[in-house]
């Protein structure tokens, strides 16, 4: 029976890294592309590594699965987010369709 | 002609699905060909993408993918210490990412 739950954590995770992979290929804006691609990543790589830690139980690969779901859950939104930033200061311009612009709103974006 | 383009993606995609499904390959074939096709649509992305801040992000998004690719070769060959290249390969890819990030904003490595 748990065996049947980890198979299916991980063809979850399977479909979710195909999907955001896919968004990464198909969205027009490097900023749309950062919010398709790495958060679906990374809950896809967290549900394969679940899947792993349920099939192996409280061995050496089990915890080596859950010591990186929670790295990845602190280390991928980080860099994404340094990433974005980081664009938005090279100069980067938004889809010409994105209706709003928080960051330059609030003032925080000196040229 | 968009919905055109949309259900022929669609059915490609759940094409390939049922072929992988349905053939012969042994359960780790399975379990970590669509990990490789998710591979080659961010590669497609490092290639193509107009800004540097889209191969940045590709290049991440691979990284996280090879972890589980680690996490699927430990779990179905019982040699565990695919997982320790998994952690190791997590580390490195943050820290270049971050690297990466604080170049493309404008700033040197040393502030």
């Amino acid at each position: 029976m748990i065996d049947l739950i980890a198979y299916f954590f991980i063809i979850i995770g399977l479909l979710f890294d195909v999907l955001g992979c896919i968004g990464l290929v198909r969205l027009p804006d490097v900023y749309n592309r950062l919010q398709a691609s790495t958060k679906c990543v990374t809950l896809g790589t967290c549900g394969i590594m679940f899947g792993v830690f349920l099939l192996e139980g409280f061995t050496e690969g089990g915890m080596k699965a859950l010591l990186i779901i929670l790295f990845l859950l602190l280390t991928a939104p980080t860099a994404a987010h340094a990433l974005a930033r980081a664009a938005y200061k090279s100069g980067i311009k938004l889809w010409n369709k994105s209706s709003v612009d928080y960051y330059r709103e609030a003032g925080k974006f000196q040229e | 002609m968009k919905k055109f383009r949309w259900f022929t993606g669609t059915a490609g995609i759940l094409a390939v699905a049922a072929i992988i499904f349905f053939s012969d390959m042994p359960l780790i074939s399975k379990y970590f060909s669509p990990l490789i096709f998710a591979g080659f649509l961010a590669l497609f992305r490092i290639i193509k993408g107009p800004t540097a801040a889209d191969r940045a992000a590709a290049s991440d998004v691979l990284g996280i993918l090879i972890v589980g690719i680690s996490a699927i070769f430990a779990v179905f060959t019982k040699k565990y210490w695919y997982l320790d290249i998994g952690i190791a390969w997590a580390l490195q890819s943050f820290i270049g990412i971050l690297a990466l990030a604080k170049y493309l904003e404008g700033r040197d490595f040393d502030d």
